[in-house]
């Protein structure tokens, strides 16, 4: 095989972009290797192309490389990662080599790490619940295998304790299943990256979970690569080797901000906050990347995190985010300055795949309609918590009074869990009738009349002769 | 494709979908070139000399400066012939189920070339005309079962007309002559069931129509409230979260529409095979039979190539033009036309054009109004002056849910029906999240006269009142937030009574509740009639010194709650339920009268 050529045509850097200039059969969105001066070796990738000049990004930066001694050469493809079975239980950089002492993998394959579109003709609808034992996913937004659902959380919330405990705790009711975690740290805090580790490594997951771990001091370019190889590796697991994977992605304001940094240095038209016009598409490509497919045995389901700037939800981040996932978990600050765990606000948090996962045969046919009244009576609370502050306890209506008490109860019994608190699913439902019957009967429009007579009826009974015994007492 | 003469330059430069391509001297503007050694699908957006920027269907990473660029000397173009229906297409209508076949791979790998209906299926084609006939552009010469709802009929091609020579009966495949025409030269052309157009020029009518005909679609807030005509144009924004993919899902089950054009423009993949999954369970109201049988998808997801995604709006209306011209009603739906603005902004901003508002091009609000345009409703091309009609809904995702913004703004401009999603109403998970105050109808006034010639001229009148409680309602609250309930009067109280039961009882409906889901005419009608005859009736109870309570309270409400539920078939039931409140509030009424008496 003839050596790639070497070229040390360096004409122009700035930030991690340069030009190489007099290249001969150089392809778009081609891998290169650079190597300094210092013999320090670096990889970049092919940005933009034209006859003789190529624009190259550097993943590790552009730091200590100079026009005049730099070599660079193409290597003749796009940038691979080699996956297989074994990379369970390592830990990865952004560029995808081991981190962790062990030896590098033996491939099974080198996959590209932008895969390819899937055809939504050969998608399955993703319709299996995932029991998360956290009573506001799974009562009121339920996860289903193959969605993807991001935590919209702030800084100094408690996101990624939230992220542990449904790596932890995710299992579908139909009982054992290959399961495994893909972890992609973007940007991080070396302290976030070893609590995930520390807690994997405790409760055992560690040895079914593949780590990609990009630090807040590594290059912020190799941020853009980090969860395209988790991706990737996330696909191999899922689709080669039928295993159900769970793909956390943290943190995703820091991939937008380094997508940011790479464009801006490409002199590009900014939109929205200076972000590129193809924030949207950019992210799609990724999110995109969950999902099931038809005759194949497993599935992706993502998890992306991210921070909220100034828990502004109209901020192009979340905002676009929210326009291709299947739905958002939103924390709230007043819930986590009151104290509660997990401080999920349920009314803007939505699942949007929750329909076909719930019901009969796959919870409880009760479901959707708890869910439903749950969402209708906790709104109507807050309301009349609100026109109680203006206008005093007095002004309340009795059924008012009694739906402010439900709102009170539902975020002190029904949010508020342990963080090792594993509820099932029944329990989860159960405490919501137990909720609803602080309210009147007749004021609950959004459930069946059967189910009332089924599950509410026999509740209000035990209250009832709980009353009376207190009375006689 | 590659016509002998044709013109092949090179790459010279790669960005993104975007490439320069040199040495095309003699190439149009919009034509198709196959770019690279793996014959990878573009479209020529840009002239300069003999320099061409190409907007490239698929993704690009691989390709080489230097590979060929062949024009095929073709605008982009759609297949106009039996086998759209039920089809499931890309943004440049490749059948997707094809592509599976042909990848072997459950994903979109690049090149591949498939054409958009079967060349092998045979369609049973039954002639109209016999030989000898005069016919001109768009007349039928014949039709072909494609479905059991959709009757294909065969036009003559435009640009084509003079005497049928000879028309066949039988079995054929899309590319088997059919019919041939000799034209006024005395030249014979033959006539198959496959047609092409191009895609970004609507096609011909002989006259259009003013909207007139209500497009009913099953959900009360838009029929009764904010009605769509055949023909009209509506844009749904919203921010993320507010249904607006479910109201579209839920217009493309139920309208009565006779065939839908679903496109899923840079939006979810599995929304897309959600309609795929489900429209073949789901049975169309009126003519009993799977509503897929009426329906055809096309999906550029989000993760799919962007400059398909620009292209794949103008193969929907294509697609709906055609059938509007074989005399069907159609409906259009895109979602969403933010992300084919956005394809626009990103191709803009590759060619390095000067940035309009928040980086849109300056041609934005042109592109937009001309998609909108080719809406309508008209007298088809054909000796016959048969009707036809395409109606778009569009939805719009506002970043941030600011309505200010340039994509929303221009669709406005243009659209004559607007229902606003409110996310506060999606919070409290009222659904569909129209918000009544801010929504408008254009066609209100039209659909009103339409109506009333139905029932009895009381539509509008129920229509208008049931508003004018929901703009009072708001006004009410506001009092209520700032001095208490107790300020309010007992007349006001039922006021706020009734139009929460407008709000939950009527304007709120279950798309996912088997009954809910689909509300005719009658039902809609009904319904609105006895909640505000219970209004009526209330008042009275109240104006002769009734209790509001008596009245608020009274059992019946439950009944009036629970008419959403009632089935098509069991109509008569709510004819029942006004018998029974007119009965039970005279009662009230007579006594209330008696407490004034004695009083």
């Amino acid at each position: 095989m003839m050596l790639p050529k070497e070229y040390r045509t360096i004409s122009n850097l700035s930030g991690p972009l340069m030009m190489v200039e007099k290249i001969e059969d150089v392809s778009y969105d081609e891998l290169a290797e650079i190597r300094l001066a210092s013999g320090e070796r670096r990889r970049g990738r092919v940005l933009e192309i034209a006859e003789g000049k190529a624009l190259v990004q550097v993943y590790e930066g552009s730091t200590g490389i100079d026009v005049n001694t730099t070599q660079i050469r193409f290597l003749g493809d796009v940038l691979k990662l080699p996956v297989s079975k074994d990379m369970l239980g390592r830990i990865f950089n952004g560029r995808g080599d081991p981190v962790d002492g062990g030896a590098p993998i033996i491939p099974d394959a080198y996959l590209d790490v932008n895969g390819n579109p899937m055809n939504p003709y050969s998608r399955d609808y993703p319709s299996e619940f995932i029991q998360t034992g956290i009573s506001t996913i799974d009562g009121m937004n339920p996860l289903v295998r193959g969605q993807k659902l991001p935590i919209f959380s702030g800084s100094g919330m408690p996101h990624n304790q939230i992220a542990a405990q449904i790596a932890r705790q995710a299992n579908v009711l139909s009982g054992h299943a290959n399961f495994a975690v893909v972890f992609a740290a973007m940007g991080i805090t070396f302290e976030e990256a070893s609590f995930f580790m520390e807690d994997f490594r405790k409760t055992g997951a560690l040895e079914r979970t593949v780590m990609f771990v990009n630090l807040a001091d590594d290059p912020a370019i190799e941020r853009i690569s980090t969860p395209r190889l988790a991706l990737t590796a996330a696909e191999y697991l899922a689709f080669e080797k039928d295993m159900h994977v769970l793909v956390i992605l943290t943190d995703l304001t820091n991939y937008c901000e380094a997508l940011r940094e790479i464009s801006a240095a490409r002199k590009e038209v900014p939109g929205r906050r200076g972000y590129p016009g193809y924030l949207y598409t950019d992210l799609a490509t990724m999110y995109e990347r969950a999902g099931r497919l038809r005759g194949k045995n497993g599935s992706i389901t993502q998890l992306p995190i991210l921070t909220m700037p100034e828990d502004d939800k109209t901020h192009p981040i979340p905002d676009l985010t929210g326009y291709i996932t299947e739905g958002q978990i939103i924390l709230a600050r007043g819930l986590h300055r009151k104290g509660i765990y997990p401080p999920v606000d349920v009314m803007p948090s939505l699942s949007r795949l929750k329909d076909k996962g719930i019901g009969k045969g796959k919870t409880r046919e009760d479901h959707a309609d708890l869910m439903n009244q749950l969402f209708a009576a906790y709104s109507r609370g807050k309301e009349a918590k609100e026109l109680a502050v203006i206008l005093g306890e007095g002004a309340l209506s009795e059924e008012d009074k009694a739906f402010a008490k439900f709102a009170d109860l539902f975020e002190d019994r029904y949010v508020r869990q342990g963080e090792y608190e594993n509820r099932t699913v029944e329990e989860t439902l159960l405490l919501g009738w137990e909720l609803l019957t602080v309210v009147p009967t007749k004021e609950l429009k959004r459930v069946r009349d059967e189910y009332i007579e089924k599950y509410l009826k026999p509740l209000l009974e035990v209250h009832k002769n709980e009353t009376l015994e207190t009375e006689e007492a | 494709m590659a016509t002998p003469n044709a013109i092949e330059g090179f790459i010279a430069k790669i960005s993104g979908p975007l490439v320069i391509a040199k040495g095309m001297a003699g190439a149009c503007m919009f034509d198709v070139v196959r770019v690279g050694n793996a014959g990878l699908v573009g479209e020529i957006i840009e002239l300069k000399d003999d320099t061409a920027s190409v907007q490239v269907y698929e993704e690009t990473s691989g390709l080489k400066p230097g590979e060929p660029v062949v024009s095929t000397g073709e605008p982009l173009s759609v297949e106009l012939g039996p086998g759209l229906i039920e089809e499931f297409f890309d943004g440049i209508q490749r059948p997707l189920e094809s592509i599976e076949r042909t990848a072997e791979s459950p994903y979109i790998l690049r090149g591949i070339s498939v054409p958009a209906v079967s060349r092998t299926k045979k369609w049973e084609f039954v002639p109209a005309i016999g030989a000898g006939v005069k016919v001109a552009p768009g007349d039928i010469l014949g039709s072909v079962q494609e479905t059991v709802l959709v009757d294909h009929k065969i036009m003559v091609p435009h640009g084509l007309s003079g005497t049928v020579k000879l028309v066949r009966q039988g079995e054929f495949t899309v590319e088997e002559t059919v019919a041939v025409i000799t034209d006024e030269k005395g030249n014979d052309h033959d006539v198959t069931l496959l047609q092409r157009w191009p895609v970004r020029k609507p096609r011909p009518v002989v006259k259009r129509l003013p909207p007139e005909i209500p497009l009913t679609t099953g959900q009360r807030v838009v029929d009764t409230f904010f009605p769509i005509a055949r023909g009209g144009t509506a844009c749904v924004p919203g921010p993320f979260g507010s249904g607006k993919t479910v109201i579209q899902h839920q217009l493309a089950k139920w309208a009565d529409a006779e065939i839908v054009v679903y496109i899923g423009c840079g939006e979810r993949g599995n929304e897309m095979t959600d309609v795929l999954l489900e429209f073949p369970e789901l049975e169309d109201p009126r003519s009993g039979q799977p509503l897929m049988k009426r329906t055809l998808l096309i999906a550029n997801t989000s993760n799919m190539p962007v400059a398909a995604r620009e292209a794949s709006i103008y193969t929907g209306i294509t697609i709906a033009e055609y059938f509007r011209d074989m005399g069907y009603s159609v409906a259009l739906m895109a979602d969403s036309t933010s992300r084919w603005a956005e394809a626009l902004r990103e191709m803009s901003g590759r060619l390095e054009e000067m940035p309009g508002e928040e980086g849109y091009p300056a041609y934005l609000g042109t592109r937009l109004a001309s998609f909108y345009e080719r809406a309508g409703r008209a007298i088809c091309c054909g000796c016959d002056g048969r009707e036809g009609a395409v109606s778009v809904i569009g939805a719009v995702s506002p970043p941030g849910g600011d309505l200010s913004e340039p994509v929303t703004q221009n669709t406005l401009r243009v659209t004559k029906v607007f229902w606003g999603l409110d996310a506060q109403l999606a919070y409290q998970r009222h659904f569909p999240a129209i918000n009544w105050l801010s929504s408008y109808s254009l066609y209100a006034h039209t659909m009103g006269e339409y109506w009333d010639a139905i029932y009895d001229g009381e539509w509008s009148g129920y229509r208008t009142e049931a508003m004018s409680l929901l703009e009072d309602e708001d006004k009410l609250k506001e009092i209520v937030r700032l001095v208490g309930i107790d300020a309010l009067s007992k007349e006001e109280r039922m006021v706020l009574e009734t139009s929460k039961s407008i709000r939950e009882d009527f304007l709120h409906q279950n798309s996912f509740h088997e009954i809910d889901t689909y509300a005719s005419m009658d039902k809609q009608f009904k319904m609105l009639r006895n909640i505000l005859t219970f209004h009526h009736l209330g008042m009275q109870v109240l104006s002769r010194g009734g209790m509001l309570h008596s009245v608020i309270d009274h059992p019946i409400r439950e009944e009036i709650a629970r008419m959403r539920y009632t089935e098509e078939n069991e109509l008569d039931k709510l004819d029942a339920l006004e018998t029974a409140i007119k009965t039970e509030l005279g009662k009230l009424s007579a006594a209330g009268g008696g407490i004034d008496d004695v009083a």
